[in-house]
């Protein structure tokens, strides 16, 4: 599908396009996936940063309180985190290549292992034979975002650090997928630029790594941008019309595509997504390094304000109320090798 | 009309109906399903199976006396197909074991050769081994010597609901293979069940259809029973279909006729 027919479908706002979208994705979600809805918790581990991002609760030029867990700490998160019954964990850093190096990612992961079934990571890209290790380490995900495939915007809010180069950060997905990862989550920040062409570009790169490596399991997410401590950086025109059609419209072309929402969204649009594409969630979230057991909450630097605040309880009892059945466990860790 | 069992690895089953258990909105109707259809063999896939959580714990939503077929769903080639089967086993889930290797995510076709290579390692080890496959004469052999319990041929994509879209080269694995033909995935209605067991199936596996009905136990009973009639039909002997009328120009009718006299 090309820009042109994208453009036409997003901004065909009438209420009977945006329904028949709705209904066509709803259909291929329900035979793809079922009424099975994965459930996963994010795991902040650092917040050091060497990049400036300028949307970025986390970028280099704030003056926040920076932390690094050590694996005593982390141990007590990943505690707090299976004590709530969530077997699939996203850990996430900064993107310090100093801070957060490989060593420090492995030791994560072998200890992460302990607790969760499912171990995904996003923090900074790396080169291949990294990912090998860290997929030795029991790591099955990786999640990277573009952020946006404009080139130009990219390069007006990446000012500094690694991840101005657009190309490496491009090509970390089939880095991944070459070393053996087995789910790779790719996503543009809604906000940053124009969303059809982003949406766009997305696509085809997503059509180019299942292509190159057919094994691997996609999912997709598409965050909002929202204000980081309440200072709004970038506005966000998607509205909610358009927001639902994005979702759709990605079942639709991709109807094996794992589908993401963000605690940036509000309860109430996470739960319709639900019935519509939507085929995992976040579930008792925090942003925060050490938030979950360590910090109080006003000592705590989120990488973004979240809109929903349920907890693990919360999410599977309102699950089961709209008959979807939440899923805890959707891997078996097994020796990871090539 | 008396039949006989069918038997997998020395093991006889009445029920020539089996059930996936994917994709369930929750565990009541999968267990009301198993039981509506009487299917004694219900295949799990390990990676589904939350052992810490009993009340999410999908084995104990399964009756003690089913037989439980752990799939190797997530296994991308034979050696982490043998990985799951081994944890499976470790795990308490038995040594029945479906392999599935997948090494495509958008199209989600088995790949036969890793298959054929995982089940040669499990037969050995003991494992009753049942290969999904796409059908292919050559691999199912392969998968005969390797020591394959059954062989379980594609009715068409996962998970479609499109029926018997492989038809010819199913019937050529019932008529040259020995081992059970298992008719494997794409089943969406009971006519596709017995359509499958009329031409010689031995049995019928269905998950996304039943788990996906608006009313589970109802379309399992009908699976069920579709399954039974188009096994009694198979035993009957359905008669030739023959085609309408006769053929208009004759080909033989030269050799009656009167030649001329030199």
């Amino acid at each position: 599908m090309n820009f042109q027919q994208i453009k036409n479908i997003l901004n065909d706002k009438s209420p009977e396009s945006v329904e028949e979208l709705a209904q066509e994705a709803a259909k291929l979600t329900r035979q793809q996936f079922g009424r099975a809805i994965s459930l996963y918790a994010p795991l902040y581990l650092s917040n050091f940063c060497s990049s400036h991002c300028t949307y970025c609760g986390f970028n280099s030029h704030y003056k926040i309180q920076r932390m690094k867990m050590s694996p005593e700490q982390y141990r007590k998160e990943m505690q707090f985190i299976h004590a709530k019954g969530i077997r699939n964990i996203l850990m996430l850093t900064g993107e310090s290549y100093t801070h957060t190096p490989l060593s420090y990612l492995k030791e994560a992961s072998q200890i992460a292992s302990e607790y969760f079934q499912g171990i995904s990571l996003e923090v900074h890209p790396m080169q291949t034979e990294e990912y090998k290790e860290l997929f030795a380490a029991g790591v099955d995900g990786i999640t990277v975002f573009q952020e946006t495939y404009d080139r130009t915007r990219y390069a007006q809010v990446h000012l500094s650090g690694y991840k101005k180069d657009y190309d490496f950060r491009y090509a970390t997905p089939a880095r991944a997928a070459q070393a053996g990862i087995r789910q790779i989550s790719l996503g543009v920040l809604l906000g940053l630029s124009d969303v059809v062409k982003d949406i766009t570009a997305l696509y085809q790169h997503l059509q180019e790594l299942e292509k190159s490596f057919p094994g691997v399991e996609y999912a997709v997410c598409f965050p909002r941008l929202r204000p980081v401590k309440t200072e709004s950086l970038v506005k966000c025109d998607v509205d909610d019309i358009q927001f639902v059609k994005i979702i759709a419209l990605t079942r639709v072309l991709f109807p094996r595509a794992g589908v993401n929402i963000s605690t940036r969204e509000s309860p109430r649009l996470r739960d319709h997504l639900l019935e519509i594409a939507v085929t995992r969630m976040s579930a008792g979230v925090n942003t925060s390094v050490g938030g979950y057991s360590l910090l109080k909450e006003k000592e705590q630097d989120p990488q973004f304000d979240i809109k929903d605040e349920r907890s693990v309880d919360e999410i599977v009892q309102l699950l089961k109320s709209k008959n979807f059945d939440p899923v805890f466990t959707d891997w078996r860790h097994i020796e990871n090798s090539l | 009309m008396t039949d006989s069992s069918l038997v997998i690895a020395g093991k006889s089953f009445t029920s020539r109906f089996l059930l996936g258990t994917g994709k369930f909105k929750n565990k009541k109707d999968l267990s009301d399903s198993i039981t509506a259809s009487g299917s004694q063999i219900v295949t799990v896939a390990l990676r589904r199976i939350d052992l810490e959580r009993h009340e999410e714990n999908i084995l104990e939503h399964i009756p003690s006396h089913i037989t439980l077929l752990t799939n190797t769903s997530g296994a991308r080639n034979a050696q982490e197909a043998v990985r799951i089967a081994h944890l499976a086993k470790a795990s308490g889930c038995g040594n029945w074991v479906k392999i599935e290797v997948i090494n495509d995510s958008k199209y989600l076709l088995p790949d036969n050769q890793e298959t054929i290579k995982a089940t040669e390692i499990l037969a050995a080890e003991g494992f009753v081994v049942l290969p999904y496959i796409s059908p292919d004469l050559y691999a199912a052999r392969a998968l005969v010597k390797a020591g394959a319990a059954t062989i379980m041929p594609l009715g068409s994509f996962i998970g479609s609901n499109q029926g018997l879209k492989t038809k010819e080269f199913i019937q050529v694995l019932i008529n040259e293979i020995d081992l059970p033909i298992v008719v494997d995935a794409g089943i969406g209605a009971p006519s596709q069940a017995a359509e499958a067991m009329e031409m010689g199936a031995d049995a019928v596996l269905v998950n996304t259809a039943v788990a996906t009905a608006q009313n589970p136990q109802g379309l399992a009973r009908a699976f069920a029973l579709a399954v039974e009639a188009g096994r009694m039909a198979y035993l009957s002997g359905l008669p030739l279909k023959l085609p309408l009328g006769s053929a208009s120009s004759p080909l033989t009718g030269f050799l009656y006729d009167e030649l001329p006299a030199n």
